[in-house]
């Protein structure tokens, strides 16, 4: 028994020292490669750190060229609008659902739930056209109302949280005079704080990590945001990676940073997003 | 004002206003859209002309016939043989993770990162440790002592392209896997793991008739995500590869992209999009059908 223990203790560590190894190997490649000048990167081996981690030109370079202040810009106009139509909308939604009795609730809520089957990436054929006849190609708009209109994410943490507020609560505050309205934003949605925050994360990182609806929906340079611009600058310095290091840097760091700071709120949403 | 209109004149409006507008979005951006795929998918439309020809199966006879079409399933398997060895990787962590075990949360924030890094950055970090030349896995390869090995073409060769990118998946993807598989483990009580030490069963007896039943459902779950991801893969190959060389890592979602924006051949665009929709709706039912007959 006791052997027994201390082999599988081995192998707990050994494996997790090489899972540790797997996963950081790539990340620290780009790390040591940003910050080498061309003749550093010609000199040495690929693994090899660089002569000094404060050789930033790479990095200045990469976010002028791959016009990056753009990108950003554009990538925070698109989350910051989204987030604020899919907060209010879903939250209203579900204070609808989850607080009153009314005809056809069942079908409704099943409709909504049904929908996550349909995969996305099948229906862009149609959307296109949908979002191309609304005028909203070529537009920032274009992708905010396809992320608002067909996930509903927020609509399953909402609706699993919203049970869990005691309605004793509504009932007082609708006995001190106050409306149904009122009782919604004054009650319910701060009491919803920690499912807006994690549904405020996920979308963040789910919207600044996507490449296909930008792609297809905002093709001209001036709309770029950070995965087009990426995908733009990687055609244009293909080989040179001491370049391209820089910019994936710069590029993979905002979510990390959220991550590193936020990490309750995405564990938290991972897992009830799976339980449903 | 709202104060002074009676309760139930409140809830009708109430009502009204919170629930039109995403039951128009829903209605707008899934379920027209499927029903508009179906009628289109049996038609000659290609995206512009007002005038599209009902032409019957056509389409979806072109989608099963044609090698070119179908035959890029072929390169999916990879990520869905991938897949799977990813799950058994993943629950293999998750009950590392959840045994006694040093700096556990610092693990689990380690091995779930790949997961919130961006899909474009993450796929020309591979692009790197893969090139032929400069890359640092060849690099690796060679100190180790593998000459030949080092040599290889990841992204090159048509035979290893495949699984050379679904491995990429496995990098983004096992930690968020393991980390559901985790929490489904932290909800077993320890009751029953203490009753079985008592009545004397070892590891592994413990892992197949105690850990493994109580999170039967979320293996399924994740099988699912791992087959229905398989059949949409798209980023990775799109990004890294195009497809190349000479097609041999294309996916049916570059396909069927392609066939719309490029050919302009919505008609045929449509039929293979329903048929992916069929294909995942099959294996949802399949997953529901075994869970069902499991409960009984």
């Amino acid at each position: 028994m006791g052997k027994a223990s201390r082999v599988w203790s081995f192998v707990k560590y050994l494996s997790i020292a090489i899972a540790v190894f797997v996963i950081l190997f790539p990340p620290y490649i780009i790390v040591v490669n940003a910050f080498k000048t061309s003749e550093e990167f010609f000199a040495k081996t690929a693994i090899a750190l660089p002569d000094s981690f404060l050789h930033i030109d790479n990095f200045i370079q990469a976010f002028k060229k791959a016009n990056m202040p753009i990108a950003f810009g554009n990538t925070l106009f698109i989350v910051g609008v989204t987030l604020l139509l899919n907060i209010l909308i879903g939250s209203a939604f579900c204070y609808a659902v989850g607080r009153f009795q009314f005809k056809f609730k069942g079908m409704l809520v099943g409709l909504f739930l049904f929908a996550t089957i349909i995969p996305q990436i099948t229906t862009q054929v149609v959307n296109y056209k949908t979002i191309q006849m609304l005028g909203l190609t070529n537009n920032l708009m274009g992708p905010v109302l396809l992320y608002v209109g067909a996930d509903i994410l927020q609509i399953y943490i909402f609706l699993q949280f919203i049970r869990n507020i005691p309605y004793e609560l509504d009932e007082s505050a609708m006995l001190e005079g106050a409306s149904l309205f009122r009782v919604f934003r004054s009650i319910i949605f701060p009491l919803l704080g920690p499912a807006t925050a994690t549904i405020v994360i996920l979308k963040t990182i789910s919207i600044y990590n996507d490449m296909f609806v930008p792609y297809l929906y905002l093709p001209r340079p001036e709309h770029v945001v950070v995965s087009t611009s990426l995908m733009r600058f990687f055609s244009i310095n293909s080989g040179d990676w001491q370049m391209i290091s820089s910019a994936i840097l710069i590029i993979m760091i905002p979510t990390a940073i959220l991550y590193l700071f936020l990490q309750k709120y995405i564990f938290a949403g991972v897992t009830s997003g799976a339980v449903k | 004002m709202l104060g002074k209109m009676s309760l139930r004149s409140q809830k009708r409006l109430l009502l009204f206003s919170f629930v039109t507008v995403p039951l128009l979005l829903l209605v707008t951006f899934a379920y027209y859209p499927a029903m508009e795929l179906i009628r289109l998918s049996f038609t000659n439309w290609n995206g512009i002309s007002a005038d599209k020809a009902f032409i019957g199966w056509a389409n979806y006879k072109e989608v099963f016939s044609n090698p070119d079409i179908f035959g890029v399933f072929r390169n999916n398997v990879a990520y869905f043989v991938v897949g799977i060895v990813q799950n058994i990787v993943a629950i293999y962590f998750a009950v590392v993770l959840n045994s006694k075990l040093k700096g556990k949360k610092f693990f689990r924030l380690l091995l779930f990162l790949p997961y919130i890094l961006n899909g474009v950055a993450v796929a020309y970090l591979f692009g790197y440790v893969f090139d032929t030349t400069s890359g640092s896995l060849n690099y690796l390869l060679g100190q180790l002592g593998f000459d030949k090995l080092a040599e290889t073409s990841w992204l090159g060769n048509t035979s290893i392209v495949n699984y050379s990118l679904a491995s990429i998946g496995f990098w983004r993807f096992m930690g968020f896997n393991m980390v559901i598989y985790l929490a489904a483990l932290q909800s077993i009580p320890n009751d029953l793991y203490e009753a079985a030490s008592i009545d004397g069963a070892n590891g592994w007896q413990k892992f197949f008739y105690i850990t493994m039943p109580n999170i039967y459902k979320i293996i399924e779950l994740n099988l699912f995500l791992t087959v229905t991801g398989a059949l949409e893969v798209f980023d990775l190959p799109f990004v890294l590869t195009k497809g190349g060389p000479g097609g041999a890592s294309e996916t049916f979602v570059m396909k069927i992209i392609e066939t719309a924006f490029q050919f302009n051949n919505y008609g045929l665009a449509s039929a293979m999009s329903v048929v992916l929709l069929l294909f995942v709706i099959i294996v949802l039912s399949i997953q529901r059908y075994l869970l069902n007959r499991k409960g009984d």
